[in-house]
């Protein structure tokens, strides 16, 4: 046993990328929340990118490390500390054994990734390691986290580059509980560049049966995250949206990122743990690029919203595939 | 070309949905034939294939393969659908004891149907279901075909617990819940049989297409049932 849980946070479960391909049998391919924290975190340890992590929740937890581990989180910044001592988000650390890391609440941003080098070590449920709440598997025990709680940590597949050897040698060196990497691929800035809290949308299988009126207030008017959130969806409270006439809807395939209208007007966009299935109208669906982004609001956050096209969604999706591939030469070339 | 008669449309930028353009027993039987074919002879990039009723959603990787070289692609198969049927769907069946604990709300529907308990639970096992879809909860089946005079609405209030294996009536569909879950179909019955294992492949008890035939056990038969599986 590597890590052992002292407090879990508001909602701690181990996540990786997901388990696609059970969809048929009503099972969400679930996974991180926000993909790209998850494999940024991943890269920073040497994992393979989708290795199971941490997903911590507005609230992270507190670890007591029983061995000698490399960490990286990634993702929310929630003024971590080993031993009291900042630890520096987003960079990779060597923490010694007995040390305790310490996450506090996230003061902006919504979820964070404690990814450790080899993985965290739970038995694989259908081809996934993460947790399905709703059903209770997967991840550990098919549940969050909890005080005393004691996590597995896998056997990379090879030996740490030297630079990160040159961590452990340091923090031995000082007699300090971590020593921190010096450089970081890149600050959490989730929007890169981009105007803040505005989300790229397509249209949704039923965006022409919405009233004018109500495609104008998606497109137009400021939502704000609702506390009733969760890894199923986010629910957002603004101007209600109404279709142009009632609609009899069969049940249909549902992914996350579909914008669902129930009845009362009040859109939910649908997250990793959502249902395979759903019968209320699909106005919108986030681009997959942006989906981290969704992850990573909380509740009183305002978001606003725009519509691209499919040709300009999959040219994103390809550049961030790119950026992330950059990323990871990057990191790999490092000695 | 079928295309016109089908609506394909995106599923954000990973999705595909093809919709048929009606709703009854024959349009989810070529949803079902359209779905078989797919996953039989899976089009560059598919990650999966999932019927729902009548629609079925093609999920694929948009590094491999753009919307619209999938979504002609598809139109080319339904193109071929006409002379297709879907693969004849097992029959299963399901042990379900009714009434008294294990089905609270039993006596309500038979009342609203003007039928005593007994009759009500025998006219449910009598029917031939079949398996519109799975959803809701991993494993769980929306069964089609229940008698009209069984159908009930959805209770105002749901249950904040509906114990595993209940089998459940909303308006004209008959349900069972996998798992132990908030729930508010009425529920009339409760089988020992387990929907739902992530450690038995395929996971799932049933798929759409499959036919349902429920077989009424007693309470002693019920408890003494031998339950492999969490």
């Amino acid at each position: 046993m590597s890590l052992r849980v002292l407090r879990p946070g508001l909602l701690t479960t181990v996540q990786d990328g997901g388990r696609p391909g059970f969809r048929r049998y009503g099972v969400s391919v679930g996974g991180a929340a926000d993909v790209r924290s998850l494999r940024l975190a991943n890269l920073l340890v040497g994992n393979p990118p989708l290795a199971p992590a941490l997903e911590m929740t507005l609230v992270g937890a507190e670890l007591e490390v029983e061995r000698d581990l490399y960490i990286a989180a990634c993702g929310a910044e929630m003024a971590a500390t080993v031993n009291g001592e900042p630890l520096p988000a987003g960079r990779t650390a060597y923490v010694r054994q007995g040390a305790v890391i310490a996450f506090r609440s996230a003061a902006q941003g919504c979820r964070t990734y404690l990814a450790v080098r080899g993985g965290i070590d739970v038995p694989r449920k259908l081809g996934g390691a993460g947790t399905d709440l709703a059903a209770g598997f997967g991840g550990f025990a098919g549940r969050a986290l909890g005080p005393g709680d004691r996590i597995a940590i896998g056997e990379p597949a090879s030996p740490p580059p030297a630079w990160m050897r040159r961590l452990a040698d340091e923090a031995a060196a000082a007699q300090a509980p971590f020593a921190a990497a010096s450089w970081f691929p890149e600050p959490f800035e989730p929007w890169r560049g981009r105007m803040p809290g505005v989300v790229r949308l397509l249209p949704g299988p039923e965006f022409a049966k919405f009233r004018r009126e109500s495609v104008d207030a998606l497109l137009g008017e400021r939502f704000r995250v609702d506390p009733r959130s969760s890894r199923m969806g986010c629910r957002l409270v603004g101007p209600t949206l109404q279709l142009a006439a009632p609609l009899e809807m069969l049940s249909e395939p549902v992914s996350p990122g579909a914008v669902q209208v129930p009845p009362q007007g009040d859109p939910i966009v649908l997250m990793a743990d959502s249902q395979t299935i759903g019968g209320y109208p699909r106005i919108a669906h986030v681009i997959s690029a942006d989906l981290p982004l969704v992850a990573q609001l909380k509740p009183g956050d305002e978001v606003l919203f725009e519509l691209v096209d499919l040709a300009a969604a999959r040219r994103i999706l390809l550049e961030e595939s790119r950026y992330l591939r950059r990323l990871a030469a990057a990191v790999a070339l490092r000695e | 070309m079928a295309t016109l008669s089908c609506e394909i449309c995106p599923l954000g930028d990973t999705g595909i949905l093809v919709r048929m353009p009606g709703s009854d027993p024959g349009e989810r039987r070529r949803a079902r034939a359209l779905a078989a074919a797919l996953e039989s002879d899976p089009p560059r990039g598919t990650i999966e294939v999932v019927a729902a009723f009548a629609s079925v959603a093609v999920y694929y990787n948009p590094e491999l393969r753009n919307y619209d070289e999938l979504r002609a692609e598809l139109a080319g198969r339904i193109n071929g659908l006409s002379a297709m049927r879907p693969p004849a769907g097992r029959i299963v069946e399901i042990p379900v004891c009714y009434g008294g604990e294990c089905g609270p709300d039993l006596a309500e529907v038979a009342a609203r149907a003007g039928l005593s308990a007994e009759e009500a639970a025998w006219r449910h096992a009598a029917a031939e279901y079949t398996v519109g879809a799975i959803g809701f909860s991993p494993g769980f089946p929306y069964l089609e075909g229940l008698p009209e005079e069984l159908a009930a609405p959805r209770r105002a209030m749901p249950r904040t617990r509906v114990p595993a294996g209940s089998v459940g009536i909303a308006g004209r569909q008959t349900c069972i819940y996998p798992f132990a879950t908030p729930g508010g179909w009425r529920l009339i019955g409760r089988t020992p049989l387990i929907l739902f294992d992530p450690d038995r492949m395929p996971p799932s008890l049933l798929r759409p297409g499959d036919r349902v035939r429920f077989v009424a056990i007693d309470e002693a038969r019920f408890r003494s049932w031998k339950r492999v599986g969490p």
